[in-house]
């Protein structure tokens, strides 16, 4: 049952190691600004664009995606 | 008729077609070229027409030029690295973001920038080797995306953000849910050999876990108790820091004398509770300021035109007087000094006129729609927006001296108003602690006598079951929730106190140009000899040809009566325009302009005088336009407060407010920003709890003196002065709603005392018999704050919903 002297030190020590993460995290600003990064993601795969073609079949691509 | 492709806007006088695409001016048709040379037209296809057309820019930010001022405006200067942040009003879309973030598609020069969405802000990392900040200023600005660069920025110190609360709740939760799971075992209590072995791990674990709850979490109510204490007040946080510290003395004892768990997991949850009534509390609203002042508005700098003194000769510097211009940060401008001003740039001291004509717009100031001529040698005040063209003005004032700016000097701006109110809980905590204390007190003298072991037990007890948990969470969120709810519905409150403040309001003091009339549209009426059509659309195609915002403002009203090509059209600046169209020649602009002597209106409201082949004809006159609603707002009001009007106006609309008023209101005009201010001084010293509702930078000292300051905008991202809450123009006419429900929110809260009252009855009963076991705090005390919690916020919902969108 000794075992269990390791087992709580390994739990103490993950919960720890998450609690280092979230002050890390709020540190840096993380939860500054919890709305902008919502909208960013959905852009990523939109800046990848065929070179030179007419303006308006692109829009008109666009729309369909 | 055709909407413009990147604004939105109907296309009216010109529309320019690309593309298959329309546009309302050469700006939005810019502005498109720029996006589409870059391949960056996907910015139109997240939003439908998401621009602004970009406004003239020419020499406004010339002052970026000047080294000491981009010093002060970078947030970070290291070789090729700089980093700079702006605040963009415009901001607004998906779109925006998009395009503002790749900016470095259209400059590679510009390395990052990233849209904080929220504050409406950008923070761009270029290298200014190979772009300089005026270009990049520049470059959003020919976006249609205009940074807002205001005095405020001068000087600005590193931004400290005061994260510490989230850091407390973090430690407070993290140590909570550790050291539930290490309690657990001993409330299951049963006699088996292995938990006798571990317990005391258990014990002293779950003490290292509370420490940090004690003493950093829970620091700041042992401050605020100490605080409190010193100063004669048993605020709420008193018998909160007697619980916490009890709560931790008892439990220590327990384990080191081996006499129980102790209630570790109670105190973690108390302290994790109590922040989170902090946290939920404490809504911002990351877009608006409620601390601005004219710093917000005033530019960095201005021009100075200096001039040379080359010539050797007197007669040379006579003659060759040449004048340069010099970018002068504002804070140095000295009286004598000579200043240009170019058309929309606010003038940020007091002045004389000295050349060109100046049409100034106050709305800033006054909430003044129609903006005010100026001729040479007017003194011209701090504050208002130029108009037309090029004026120069010679300083009379420094700027923190001049009219304006000097009513900042008044102490009312240095003192916080929160410090000097007593909220409801810090009321009914003054007698609970009382009377806490007694029952523990006589409880365990009453002990004593019998067994007096269990006499420490029941006094740590009474004192630990009292803690004023569920009474410290009831007002943090019912005010947190009401304060959303307003949020939603436009009124925005800079803090939860503000809103307690609001059920005690009994006199309402209302400024008239600005707030209860309308910023944009004036009401216009025309008296006197009727037009012939075709003198109409003389008079109207003439209109459209000026710039001039009076012109502009008829244009508006009488653009339907058709429009022909003009012979002839000019301009003369100051005093009107004239039109001609084959026999028909009209002129419009001043009394003597248009060649009127004889009939003088000696009405206050500012009028546009026409005549036509020089025979006269009449003119318009440009009425406040109030706003819709106003009368039912009054009389709304007027049953549970008593109403004011303070003007800065004469008194040339009294008979009509008169009639939109009730009898018992009372009706001032000519009133100076200080005399607005001093008024609700003085019925704040007859004992009335005063609210300011304003508009404008002259309404700012009244809206700082009174209990609560509201103040009135049309834009909320534009423009408010300092004040305790912004409202939404188009919402100002359910102000009585909204007083209505603040008033009603505390009575939720005293609900909620009785109820809290109630848990804290059955855990006193549990403490003085001496039955309070540590698994009896812990289901109690979570029980009482979370019941407490869900009752708030189902109420707050209920009563929220009263308010129609």
């Amino acid at each position: 049952m000794s075992i269990i002297y390791l087992l709580i030190t390994v739990s103490v020590i993950v919960a720890v190691i998450f609690f280092i993460a979230f002050v890390y995290s709020v540190r840096r600003g993380q939860y500054d600004d919890t709305y902008t990064p919502s909208v960013r993601m959905l852009f990523d795969d939109e800046l990848v664009k065929p070179a030179k073609k007419n303006p308006e079949i692109q829009s008109e691509n666009n729309k369909i995606q | 008729m055709e909407n413009c492709y990147h604004c939105g806007d109907a296309c009216r006088d010109t529309t320019i077609v690309r593309k298959d695409k329309f546009f309302c001016c050469q700006g939005c048709k810019m502005v498109f070229d720029i996006l589409n040379e870059n391949e960056l037209t996907y910015y139109y296809d997240l939003e439908s027409t998401p621009g602004k057309s970009p406004l003239e820019i020419a020499g406004r930010y010339d002052f970026l030029d000047n080294q000491p001022i981009i010093d002060q405006l970078l947030e970070f200067d290291e070789q090729d690295t700089q980093i700079v942040s702006f605040t963009i009003p415009h901001i607004h879309c998906s779109s925006c973001i998009w395009v503002l973030e790749n900016l470095n598609k259209i400059n590679p020069a510009i390395k990052t920038a990233q849209v904080n969405f929220p504050e409406k802000s950008i923070r761009i990392t270029y290298n200014s080797s190979e772009v300089q900040l005026k270009e990049l200023v520049l470059l959003l600005c020919r976006l249609g995306y205009e940074p807002n660069i205001s005095l405020e920025d001068f000087n600005k110190k590193e931004k400290k953000i005061d994260r510490s609360l989230i850091y407390k709740l973090g430690i407070a939760g993290f140590a909570f849910g550790n050291i539930m799971f290490l309690s657990f075992p001993e409330y299951f209590e049963v006699d088996e050999f292995w938990l006798h072995q571990f317990k005391n791990m258990f014990r002293w674990l779950m003490f290292a876990f509370s420490l940090p709850v004690v003493f950093y979490s829970g620091r700041g109510y042992f401050e605020s108790a100490y605080k409190g204490l010193r100063s004669g007040i048993l605020n709420i946080d008193v018998p909160i820091a007697i619980g916490i510290a009890v709560l931790f003395l008892r439990s220590t004892l327990d384990i080191i004398m081996d006499w129980g768990t102790g209630f570790f997991d109670s105190l973690a949850g108390l302290v994790f509770f109590l922040l989170l009534g902090k946290f939920f509390q404490q809504k911002t609203y990351a877009f608006l300021s409620f601390e601005r002042d004219y710093k917000s508005y005033f530019p960095i700098a201005v021009t100075q035109l200096m001039q040379e003194e080359d010539g050797e000769s007197a007669f040379a510097k006579a003659k060759n007087l040449s004048t340069h211009e010099q970018q002068t940060p504002v804070y140095e401008l000295k009286p004598g000094h000579r200043i240009l001003i170019r058309n929309n740039e606010l003038i940020p001291t007091d002045g004389i006129l000295k050349e060109g004509t100046a049409l100034i717009d106050y709305s800033f100031v006054t909430g003044e729609a129609v903006p005010v001529s100026k001729v040479l040698g007017d003194k011209i005040y701090a504050g208002g927006r130029q108009q037309a063209g090029v004026i120069e003005m010679e300083v009379t004032k420094a700027v923190e001296q001049s009219y304006l700016t000097q009513l900042w000097n008044n102490e009312v701006f240095s003192k916080n108003k929160a410090t000097t109110f007593e909220n409801l809980t810090d009321q009914i905590s003054r007698r609970f602690t009382i009377g806490i204390l007694s029952i523990a007190v006589v409880a365990t003298i009453i002990w004593l006598f019998t067994n007096p072991f269990t006499a420490f037990n029941v006094f740590t007890a009474v004192l630990i079951v009292a803690c004023p948990c569920a009474i410290a969470l009831a007002a943090p969120f019912t005010l947190g929730n009401m304060l959303r709810i307003f949020g939603k519905h436009k009124l925005y409150l800079k803090e939860s106190s503000v809103l307690e403040q609001m059920s005690h309001i009994d006199t309402v003091v209302f400024d008239k140009t600005g707030t209860l009339t309308t910023h944009r549209q004036n009401l216009i009426s025309y008296e006197g000899i009727n037009l012939t059509d075709e003198e109409q659309t003389v008079l109207t195609s003439t209109l459209r040809a000026s710039n001039h915002p009076l012109s502009r403002a008829l244009y508006d009203m009488l653009q339907d009566q058709g429009i022909c090509t003009l012979d002839e059209f000019d301009e003369h600046t100051g005093s009107g325009i004239t039109g001609s169209r084959g026999k028909i020649s009209v002129k419009i602009g001043s009394p003597t302009f248009v060649g009127n002597q004889a009939q003088m209106n000696p009405s206050t409201n500012t009028q546009v005088h026409i005549s036509s082949n020089d025979q006269y004809k009449g003119c318009y006159i440009f009425y406040n336009n109030y706003r819709d609603g106003m009368q039912q707002l009054f009389s709304n009001l007027n049953r549970t407060v008593q109403l004011v009007i303070l003007s800065g106006d004469n008194n040339g609309e009294e008979a009509f407010l008169k009639t939109q008023l009730p009898a018992n209101a009372i009706l001032k005009f000519n009133q100076k920003p200080d005399d607005k201010l001093q008024f609700i001084n003085r019925l704040q010293q007859e004992g009335k709890k005063v609210m300011m509702v304003g508009d404008g930078l002259n309404d700012a000292g009244a809206l700082a003196q009174s209990n609560v300051g509201i103040a009135v905008s049309e834009d909320v991202n534009v423009f408010s002065p300092a004040c305790d809450g912004i409202i939404d123009a188009s919402k100002l006419m359910d102000l009585a709603l909204f007083m209505n429900l603040s008033r009603r929110s505390i009575r939720i809260i005293k609900y909620a005392f009785v109820f809290s009252l109630f848990y804290n009855l059955i855990g006193l009963a549990f403490a003085v018999t001496g039955n309070l076991a540590p698994v009896v705090a812990a289901i109690l005390m979570p029980l009482s704050s979370i019941s407490i919690v869900v009752f708030t916020t189902i109420s707050t919902y209920l009563i929220g919903r009263k308010i129609t969108p």
